[in-house]
């Protein structure tokens, strides 16, 4: 069986894993980003990669040495660098004496014959494309469930009444959730989930600000990559909505895009008609959506050089005076420390806290 | 009074001058630019833009706002697409935006979308929007666009010869009579990066000058006849996505697999997205060839002359050493 690894993404291993055993290959977890990920990333990657770059060659690094034979990962058309990393990972691990092999799966609208390869590479048990969908089907439904989950926590988190609550029976409810392998399983375990965690004692008078989040994809879905800032932001006692999940990101890159992303476009229209390339244009669009939707303030986060955002960033001082909503924005890299990010988060819920008035 | 328009000598301004300052000329529009870059126009940039950006961008800025009070447009194209393969850094696709709503009181902008992709007629389209913006009559578009390739031609024709973009005379429409220099017997350089880069005396600190002085030639990118550079194999299982990035690839490796040249500098910007990506290519092409010496300088703001003047002579020593007699 071929020895197959893929990119840390949150808990989205947990459908990956599933999926790719289901298709007949070995399947070495991807490790937690950590300190010692970053430092290997960081000494091999370019200087001036973006943050996700470094954080995904780290993890190649760290799962390599185990014997992985091919590594699972999502391309790009540009003019995003996304598009380009599974070639640089590739070219980096081969110089470094690695002999993988990178399977990208690119836009399938765009290349559908290189992923149909793509996908016959990935099923050694050589199942039928109905047996394949039946596979996808239950990883999907995981996959949905496990972002379900992620958003009710962030409801939850800021009226816990024992601080880090939440997060204690989020871990614990997740491995239920990793467990279920048939459809009846993964729909039940989630149920049992989101119940348990609805038992979390919380103080339903609290006030809670709204805060939403834009940005590069990576540094969203990764909580490792921007130091748990939803996790800090809830203790803060602030209610987080993310403009991206995994779900709803894929949707879009695949078959269809959806209604919610289509007003996204609409909204970006009158500051950016362009398409950038990465998430330029959702972060200025949802960033309306949010103002619009009565949001106490938005926090973009971005990896450190990423050109689109920069560019967002640029046009978000605009929409931030003409919605007068406040805008927070970290650029995201190695050197970012959990210290300072904390001391502009409290600075930030201060802030929202007198614009509201007591 | 006719009206003018401003030109930004910035980012493109070095490839397109040509073109851009003809066809409004024709039109009958004044045209200003906001001259060489300067200590002033450089700090007004760095005022202005967001700190994350690179310098190019900030420099841009800089010359937008010199332009502001002078003009009654500003010529901010959105540059997508030129050759139906790789489009401009993300940047430069949202450069008219980032102008927009920076500057509440700026000019109008005539931020013409060009983007060959679009169909046969996408670039004279293109022109004729701007031409609109300006109120000429259609035929006075089409003759001033005609004209304008005419000029256009003619300084492509002089940068092959050799010449570089400020000899080729950007700001006189006309040839200056200098010869293109003569390179036999001389240690030859490449200097790859992009034009708003080596050929910004300001921001490279006057690299190429002290180069030439040095008694070492120079080729750069725009001596190289693209249609040499998009017969280049590439060594990559996807090509790159940023069309002066990917001109920067395969002008090095041209210029690698032709042996015209003892050594090699990229000039990049701090920060630079796609020079991230380029630099590591560029770096691993050149372990294949390890006959040619390779420098990578990289300026920002606050980039310092005697650091710079003193990585140059080091490395042309390093080059001319084992060539005693250069």
């Amino acid at each position: 069986m071929p020895r197959v690894t893929f990119p840390h993404v949150g808990e989205s291993y947990r459908a990956f894993k599933m999926l790719m055993e289901d298709l007949g290959n070995e399947v070495i977890v991807p490790p937690r980003p950590s300190r010692r990920t970053l430092d290997l990333g960081v000494r091999h990657a370019p200087e001036f990669a973006c943050f996700p770059v470094k954080i995904l060659l780290g993890t190649y690094l760290e799962t390599c040495p185990q014997g992985v034979e091919l590594i699972v990962t999502t391309g790009g058309v540009g003019p995003c660098r996304a598009g380009h990393y599974a070639q640089l990972h590739k070219k980096i691990l081969r110089s470094l004496g690695y002999a993988v092999d990178v399977v990208v799966l690119e836009p399938p609208r765009l290349y559908p014959l290189d992923f149909l390869h793509s996908v016959r590479r990935l099923n050694p048990h050589r199942l039928s494309f109905r047996a394949i969908y039946e596979c996808v089907r239950r990883a999907w439904r995981k996959l949905q469930a496990l972002d379900n989950l992620e958003k009710l926590t962030h409801k939850i988190r800021p009226r816990e009444l024992r601080a880090g609550e939440t997060t204690r029976v989020y871990r614990r409810v997740l491995e239920w959730v990793d467990r279920a392998y048939t459809m009846r399983e993964i729909v039940e375990a989630e149920r049992a989930a989101a119940e348990e965690l609805q038992k979390v004692p919380q103080d339903p008078a609290r006030e809670v600000f709204k805060v939403g989040i834009v940005g590069e994809v990576y540094v969203l879905l990764e909580p490792a990559s921007n130091l748990e800032i939803e996790e800090a932001l809830g203790h803060m006692g602030v209610e987080v909505e993310r403009s991206i999940f995994l779900t709803g990101w894929t949707r879009d890159n695949t078959w269809a895009e959806t209604h919610e992303v289509l007003t996204v476009k609409d909204a970006a229209l009158p500051y950016l008609p362009e398409l950038l390339g990465g998430h330029g244009r959702d972060s200025v669009g949802n960033t309306v959506i949010f103002a619009k939707r009565g949001f106490h303030g938005v926090i973009q986060l971005a990896p450190f050089t990423c050109i689109p955002e920069i560019v967002a960033r640029t046009i978000l001082t605009r929409v931030s005076r003409d919605f007068g909503i406040p805008v927070l924005t970290f650029f995201l890299d190695e050197q970012t420390g959990k210290a300072g990010m904390i001391t502009r988060l409290e600075a930030f819920v201060d802030l929202m806290r007198r614009r509201k008035g007591p | 009074m006719a009206p003018s328009v401003g030109i930004p000598c910035s980012l493109l301004y070095f490839w397109f001058y040509p073109f851009w300052e003809t066809f409004f000329r024709e039109l009958g529009a004044r045209v200003v630019t906001s001259g060489s870059t300067n200590k002033q126009i450089l700090d007004l940039g760095v005022k202005e833009a967001l700190a994350d950006a690179c310098v190019p961008v900030k420099l841009y800025f800089g010359h937008v706002q010199a332009l502001m009070p002078e003009v009654d447009f500003l010529f901010v194209p959105r540059l997508v697409c030129l050759n139906y393969q790789t489009t401009y850094c993300p940047k430069f696709l949202g450069l008219p935006d980032m102008i927009r709503h920076t500057f509440t009181g700026s000019p109008p902008l005539i931020d013409i979308r060009i983007d060959v992709r679009e169909g046969l007629h996408a670039l004279p389209k293109a022109y004729w929007q701007a031409g609109r913006a300006l109120g000429a009559k259609h035929a006075a578009v089409a003759r001033a666009y005609l004209l304008a390739w005419k000029a256009q031609r003619r300084y492509l024709t002089l940068l092959q010869k050799g010449l570089l973009p400020g000899e080729a005379a950007p700001g006189k429409s006309s040839p200056t009579g200098k010869r293109p220099p003569d390179r036999r017997g001389r240690l030859v350089f490449g200097v790859l990066g992009y034009p708003y880069l080596v050929h910004d005396p300001y921001i490279s600190v006057g690299l190429i000058a002290r180069l030439q002085k040095m008694g070492v030639g120079v080729i750069t990118l725009e001596n190289i006849p693209p249609r040499l550079l998009y017969r280049q194999p590439l060594p990559l299982d996807k090509r790159l996505f940023w069309t002066p990035g990917d001109l920067v690839y395969r002008a090095a490796l041209y210029l690698l697999s032709s042996r015209r040249v003892h050594g090699l500098i990229h000039v990049t910007a701090f920060g630079c997205g796609p020079d991230a990506m380029v630099g590591k290519y560029l770096e691993q092409a050149l372990r294949r060839h390890p006959e040619v010496p390779f420098l990578t300088l990289t300026v920002d703001e606050h980039t310092g002359e005697a650091g710079m003047a003193t990585r140059i002579e080091a490395f042309v020593d390093m080059v001319r050493r084992p060539k005693a007699g250069w």
